[in-house]
Order: structure tokens, then sequence, then C-alpha cells
């Protein structure tokens, strides 16, 4: 593999070429790493601001007298429930109960629907999604119409308040508005994959590296770092927010991945319902925990866990917390265990080493 | 950073500074670089063996653990304490402070084998 041919670009590509940032393969697509520092980057966002290029995410678009029937059949979370303006996290499921993938779902109106994806997932959702549509809906796959740039941090408001009339303030939290950012027409959502306060805008591709540009200008006062997929990583892990192909698969459910909160099984039929019902009756045997390791050892993704010396589960994420200063991670243990205060121990390098479980998130930030 | 003139180097970029039958081992400047910040350094206890080429512990950084391989063989005298506590140090003075190890060489020769300071630089220049 040859990665200056055979990876995806996001527009935002040289950019970060110029800025010597670290590029590594991400699901197919050539994207930055770090900057500066991972450490920089994480405290920037957790302090002041930093600003990520996620524009390898998908969106698909759902327009249609039928919209939210369709949504609503192919997705976990009660779509029909959002107002104009708002959106919601779920989860596309397969019908035997496992995850298509983990989505956002804005309305956008009465009849359409913008749905935020994972990069590498983006195919599959959308033929997943056309597979189901039986309803007077169209399906569109639009993320090459759209750079979608993440804004995070205490001063991400402040940073991008100076490149929009919009009344920033007023947007709350998993709501969103149409505006201009930088003269360009954008969505702009108060969401966000870190735990802190922020701002996700979609963006043409065409304007993506100057919106950049001028964020980056516009947060100058606030110290704002660029920041890579490496940072990402650990914020969102001390969020305690999932990551496709490591919390959640195929062959994970909802429930078992502590998202109960996210499957509306009152709102009627939907692809998965069934597995998801049966699963209840017989009740999950595993389910995601968070774990800080008591012993010296970083635990990372997909070591093996123990309870008293017996095979227990495996460690999705692990890694360092730069912000609690320990090394935290989120495990499958079986159901019974998966509750804090349970000693584990954490297979480093075929070594035990000690660890217990904690409750989540790790890090939640204070409410303003 | 420049590499010392009187140093050996690794392909896997560890460095040898060898004082009679004694050697210190640590990673270049360029592998602290790519690994980018260390958190985590775990080395062998004093007392134990490494052999050439083979992994005698690992430097984590936030993102990954990376295996540091032995360039020479020998018995460890001693093992840096000023890693457990500030591991950070490897980013900041790799070819210095920030030593990983020290070994009694038990084949003084293999250090003949490694590249000097000019061939590493070309060596990472082009890799």
């Amino acid at each position: 593999m040859n990665p200056d041919t055979d990876l995806k670009r996001t527009p935002l590509f040289d950019v970060h070429r110029a800025s010597k940032a670290k590029m590594v393969d991400f699901g197919g697509w050539n994207m930055p790493v770090q900057y500066s520092s991972i450490l920089e980057e994480h405290n920037a966002v957790r302090t002041g601001v930093g600003l990520f290029d996620v524009s390898h995410m998908g969106e698909i678009e759902i327009r249609g007298p039928e919209a939210a029937k369709l949504v609503d059949y192919v997705s976990t979370n009660h779509a029909a429930k959002l107002k104009i303006g708002q959106a919601h996290y779920s989860a596309l499921l397969y019908d035997h109960g496992g995850f298509v993938d983990d989505i956002l779902v804005h309305k956008v109106s009465e009849n359409e629907f913008f749905l935020c994806v994972n990069a590498a997932n983006q195919d599959k959702d959308f033929e997943h999604i056309r597979r189901h549509n039986t309803f007077d809906a169209d399906v569109n796959f639009a993320s090459d119409r759209y750079a979608q740039l993440a804004i995070q941090g205490p001063n991400a408001l402040g940073t991008l308040q100076k490149l929009t009339s919009a009344r920033l303030s007023e947007i709350k939290y998993y709501w969103f508005t149409d505006g201009l950012v930088a003269d360009t027409r954008a969505r702009i959502a108060r969401t966000g994959y870190t735990g802190e306060d922020g701002f996700e805008i979609y963006v043409p591709p065409s304007d993506a590296a100057r919106i950049w540009n001028e964020l980056i200008e516009a947060g100058q006062e606030f110290g704002i770092k660029a920041c890579g997929l490496g940072a990402r990583n650990t914020l969102r892990l001390e969020a305690k927010m999932a990551l496709y192909g490591h919390e959640l698969t195929a062959s994970t459910n909802p429930f078992e991945a502590d998202l109960a909160w996210i499957v509306k099984m009152e709102k009627g039929e939907f692809v998965g319902r069934r597995a998801l019902e049966m699963a209840m009756e017989q009740q999950i045997t595993r389910k995601l925990a968070g774990f800080e390791m008591t012993e010296r050892g970083i635990g990372r993704d997909g070591y093996e866990v123990w309870i008293d010396g017996t095979p227990a589960g495996w460690v999705t994420s692990g890694g360092p917390s730069p912000t609690l200063n320990k090394n935290i991670g989120l495990c499958y243990l079986p159901a019974a265990q998966a509750k804090p205060g349970i000693n584990l121990q954490v297979l480093i390098r075929n070594v035990p080493a000690g660890a217990v479980t904690v409750p989540t998130p790790f890090y939640k930030r204070a409410k303003t | 950073m420049s590499y010392p003139g009187n140093y050996k180097y690794t392909k896997e970029h560890e460095w040898l500074d060898v004082d009679g039958d004694q050697g210190r081992i640590g990673i270049t400047d360029h592998a602290q670089h790519e690994l980018g910040d260390i958190v985590f350094v775990d080395l062998p206890k004093p007392g134990s063996n490494v052999t050439k080429g083979h992994s005698f512990g690992s430097v984590e950084s936030v993102k990954a653990v990376s295996d540091i391989y032995a360039p020479v063989s020998g018995e460890v005298l001693e093992a840096n304490d000023l890693l457990s506590k500030s591991p950070e140090k490897l980013n900041e003075d790799p070819h210095g402070a920030a030593w990983l190890i020290k070994v009694k060489l038990s084949a003084p020769d293999e250090a003949g084998g490694l590249m000097d300071a000019a061939a590493y630089e070309k060596y990472v220049g082009a890799e």
C-alpha cells in the first residue's frame, strides 16, 4: 500500500502536510494523528480550545414525506420525537442486534434528516439504510458535499463566534442551526466527541481550508491548537464515548455496550428490535465497564482481562488519561461483575497487572 | 538534535555508548520523536541478561507500545531510575540523562556491526 496514492484524503490534507502533522492510515484515510503533542492537544481541548479535521466522517441525507419513518425503522433512538434543529445519538443495528454503526441524527425539517456516520462504515451504512427503505423517502450519500470541522473546548464558543452571526450561546447541547461561518453556508451543531463543550460544523469541501485557517486565527487569543486523532481518542475515552470497532462491533448489542439509553423499544418496529427483546428476556451475559490500573502498566486495546485468575473479558480501549493522570480503559466483563469496585488483572504482554473497575465517565466537565 | 559521534546505532533506533567492557543503551532522538509523548518505560532488573537483537523492554507513548531491542548482549548492571518517575524525560534528553540501561558486555565484538552516527543520520534521513 502506498499511503500517497491509496489512502483517501480530506480537503484539508495539504493543510495538515504543511503544518508537519504526523499522518496515519485511519480506516483507509490519510489522517493527522498529532500535530505537536497528543498531551498538549488534549490539554488544549480541556482548558482552552482545539480544532479537529473530521472530514473523513460520512454524511447521509434522508428526505421525503416518510423520512422520519425510515430513520426510526433503521435506528434505535426515537427520531420522530426530535424537534427541528435537534440532534441525537443513535445506532444502526443488524437484525441480530449487533451494531452496523453508531450515528448522529439531525432533524433538519419535517421531511429531512441529516446523519453523521463513521468514516469506515459510511458505504455499509448507506447500503444498509437503502436496503431497508420501503418508505416514501430518498436516501442520499452526501459525504462528498461536506467537510466537517470540530471546534472543542471551553473557548470553542468564543472562537467560533468571531466567524458567525449565529447566536451560538442560544444553541443548546445537541441542537444545531444552519448559518454562515466565515461567509460560507454551514451547519453548526453543538455536538462533539471530547466530553467538552464545543461545535461540529459541516461546510463545503471547497471552503474547508480557508475556514480552518480563519478558525486557527480566531482562536489565537485562546491558544487554539490543531488536534489530531490521537487527542480525539484520549478525550473521547475519558468521556466514555464509544468507538466503533472497539466498544461497538457487529457482535455487540447496545445493552452490552451500556447504551440502553439510545434504544427506544416503545417506538415500535425497527431493525434489530426482535433480537434486543430476546436479549432482554435472556439477560445479557457481558457488559462494558470502566477500569483504572492500580499497578504499573497500561492496559491497551485487545489485552485480556482476568478476575480471580480466570479469563473474564478484554480491553476495548485503554491508555493514559492525561486529564486524570491515571491509566484507564474500557473492557467487557461478565455482566454481574461490570460494576465499580471489582478487582481485575489486565494481561500486559502476558504479565498480569492490577486494575479495578470504576464509575464512568472517567471525566465529566463542570456544568456551566 | 545531533547524534553523538562516539555512540553506535541500530536500525531499530537504539544507541550504544561503550566504555571499556560496559555500555549504556538508549533510544535515539528519531525514535522518541516518532513515538510522541512518552508516558511509560518498562526496563529489565539489574542482574538479568539481554541478548543482541532481542526485546529487553518497552517504551509506551500515549498512543502505542514499542519494543526496545538490545544492540549488544550482556548483563544488566543498572536500569535508569529517572524513567520510572519521569518517563517524559525520554522526549527531552534521549541521548543523555534519559539513557535506559547499563550493561556489562558479554560479547564486545557485537558492537562492531552497528552504525556510526553519520551512517545512522543517513539511515533515518532516508527512512
